[in-house]
């Protein structure tokens, strides 16, 4: 009897101590006890470009969930754009040895050698959405070139003359020497190589800000009265095109075709004209791919960066006709999400 | 009193041309304006020239505002990130459900509170505005990620008309150009036909001097930062019903040194004392032809920016050998 209360007790106790984490007892399917002390306890730690948009903070939530779940530390140094800040974070955390961390690169060269350092100093490493020249144990995020070959044939269906267009687009890029700007290029200018018909009127840079893409747009809009479509690079920077379009009264004359991580203003965007197509690559499911990647990095005992992979998005095509109500997601979503 | 303001060097090296920069820079736009009205197709189109002021007119407020306060040998390296912070606060308010005539008293509220407290620094600590100001700048972007707002990019919302009708058109003319004009005539009025408006002039041209005299000096240095504050939240407002987002990132782009560049080519020296809105709006035209006919060429961003750097340059090279700075001419706070 008495063993038996003490055994009620130390069970009372364990469920008080572990409630919201990881469950204590677990059936022995083989995989499923690895699987739980894999992650419990560990330290993992998130290295954003900024979390004050919305991809890193969909990701971190998708983590937080995560987290709490399976018991595992996460925290978050944000650098807040700054690269020289993310820098020094990381040869901070590289002496601090978290258990793993996932490194969200401003470009493919600043953090290269610091996250082969890392690796060898024994830290698992998952970069995400765009990748370093140094490979990891997992790359979780877009193709950019994937999204390039997107919207160019969305451009190229809307606008051939042979679809009744003009045949003339322009491009609205952001930073030229930023790496998904000339990754998605080359894939921009890959497609159009072989469509002659389609002639590219102007390309010029806005820098990634609105106002840029606004003041460009609307002279380009004028310079060119039988422009057919727009293809800009990321959706904030072209709510400016989408201003300028609709200042010119050609919502309907000039299409416009971007890409984003498919929050719910660009499908209110793609609802009331402003946009014409979206490339969108779904931050909400790289949340679910992160959090995947992070629980099957971790299980593994092989030595950081010996057997690297990768998981590219699933990217999709959305426009005003192929949306649906569950196409965008907000952030409520996410965190009610399970992961 | 009508001699201060227009201060000119008394002795050039070049023959006496009666040549400002101002009208320097005059020239270099007509040049410019002439070569792209006949080599570019479209240029002159009365269009093209609308949504070429249209373009520049953000700017052109923001170097009023600034024009202000350098005159009175200030600088306001805060301006972007006051602009960006108050209106995206406003427009966050709006998104929470906030009534509009609040979210704008709030957001106003905000910018002037961050233009007298800047004025404290400067008038009464006596910080130099260049520091008190870069400090402010990050303060201020600081504080409104903080408590403000949690987005770098804030969406207006689908139901506020109002807000989008103030970029709208009046008889084909975008009004974003009738803000500017309006914006750089009250400037004007302000600067040439009243008291206070002669004092920032005095201040600028010699501060002790001012003192001396019984100028109030250190109440119009908060009046000079409190004036920039608020044209800057006008100037964030216009930008927000342009574009129907707000995009805080701007508050540490480098858009603070356009405004600059636009002030200083106009020739409003940075040493304070001369000048005027015509200056701003000669300079904030030649940006807007440059940028305007570089578009339609279709040059690469890095060509763009070199050719915007080249014209400051050659500028401020014609300016110097025609205006010569010599010890008469030359100021204490000169940077």
């Amino acid at each position: 009897m008495k063993s038996f209360l003490t055994g009620v007790l130390a069970a009372l106790t364990l469920t008080t101590a572990t409630a919201g984490m990881a469950p204590a007892k677990q059936f022995d399917d083989g995989l499923a006890p690895h699987y739980y002390s894999a992650l419990k306890g560990k330290k993992v730690v998130f290295l954003p470009l900024a979390m004050s948009f919305d991809l890193p903070q969909v990701w971190a939530q998708g983590m937080e969930t995560q987290a709490e779940r399976l018991g595992y530390e996460l925290s978050i140094r944000d650098p807040n754009w700054s690269s020289d800040a993310g820098a020094q974070a990381l040869t901070t955390l590289i002496s601090e040895k978290p258990d793993l961390m996932v490194v969200h690169n401003p470009d493919m060269q600043v953090y290269a050698r610091l996250l082969a350092r890392a690796q060898k100093a024994g830290i698992k490493v998952i970069q995400i959405n765009l990748k370093s020249v140094a490979t990891t144990d997992a790359y979780v995020g877009v193709n950019w070139y994937e999204v390039g070959e997107h919207q160019a044939r969305m451009a190229i269906s809307a606008c051939s003359p042979e679809a009744g267009g003009s045949g003339k687009i322009a491009i609205m890029q952001g930073t030229p020497t930023n790496p998904n700007n000339a990754i998605t290029m080359s894939a921009i200018e890959d497609v159009l190589a072989d469509h002659p018909e389609i002639e590219v009127v102007s390309s010029q840079s806005a820098d990634w800000d609105a106002t840029k893409a606004h003041s460009v747009a609307s002279t380009v809009i004028k310079q060119n009265p039988d422009l057919c479509a727009y293809v800009g690079l990321w959706e904030v920077m072209d709510a400016g095109v989408a201003a300028a379009i609709r200042e010119a009264d050609k919502v309907d004359a000039i299409k416009l075709f971007t890409n984003g991580g498919g929050q719910k203003p660009a499908c209110d965007s793609l609802a009331n004209g402003a946009f014409t197509g979206y490339v969108s690559y779904d931050a909400f499911g790289q949340a679910r791919d992160l959090t995947n990647a992070i629980a099957q990095v971790m299980q593994s005992d092989l030595k950081p960066g010996e057997a690297p992979y990768a998981l590219y998005t699933p990217i999709r095509d959305l426009t005003k006709d192929t949306m649906r109500d569950d196409s965008c997601w907000t952030m409520d979503d996410v965190a009610k999400a399970p992961f | 009193m009508t001699e201060i303001g227009t201060t000119k060097a008394t002795k050039p090296v070049w023959p006496r041309l009666g040549l400002t920069q101002e009208t320097i820079v005059l020239f270099i736009a007509i040049a410019f304006f002439a070569v792209f009205g006949v080599t570019l197709p479209g240029f002159l189109a009365s269009d093209n020239l609308l949504s070429l002021l249209q373009n520049v007119s953000v700017l052109g407020i923001l170097g009023v505002a600034m024009g202000i306060v350098v005159i009175g040998r200030g600088i306001d390296l805060a301006m972007v990130a006051t602009m960006a912070m108050s209106t995206a606060w406003t427009i966050s308010l709006m998104n929470a459900g906030t009534g509009a005539l609040t979210a704008v008293g709030l957001g106003l509220g905000f910018a002037a509170v961050i233009g007298i407290v800047m004025g404290i620094l400067i008038a009464y600590v006596e910080i130099p505005a260049i520091f008190a100001t870069l400090a402010m700048s990050t303060v201020i972007y600081g504080f409104g990620r903080l408590a403000l707002v949690d987005l770098d990019v804030i969406y207006v919302p689908e139901d506020a008309a109002w807000l989008r009708a103030i970029s709208g058109t009046i008889g084909g003319v975008p009004l974003p150009v009738i803000w500017f004009g309006l914006v750089a005539l009250l400037a004007y009025a302000f600067l040439r036909f009243t008291r206070r408006g002669r004092y920032i002039f005095a201040m600028g041209d010699n501060y002790e001097a001012a003192r001396i005299t019984g100028i109030p000096v250190r109440p119009m240095t908060v009046v000079q930062y409190l004036l920039s504050s608020v044209i800057a939240y006008g100037a964030g407002i216009i930008t927000a019903s342009l574009l129907a987002t707000v995009n805080i990132r701007v508050a540490q782009s480098t858009m603070v040194y356009d405004v600059i560049l636009v002030v200083v080519l106009g020739g409003i020296g940075l040493s304070g004392g001369k000048g005027g809105v015509r200056n701003v709006i000669v300079g904030t035209v030649l940006i807007g032809i440059l940028l305007n006919g570089m578009t339609i060429m279709d040059l690469s961003f890095t060509l763009q920016n070199l050719v915007k750097g080249a014209v400051l340059l050659v500028a401020i090279i014609v300016d110097s050998l025609v205006n010569p700075r010599d010890e008469q001419t030359a100021q204490q706070g000169d940077i």
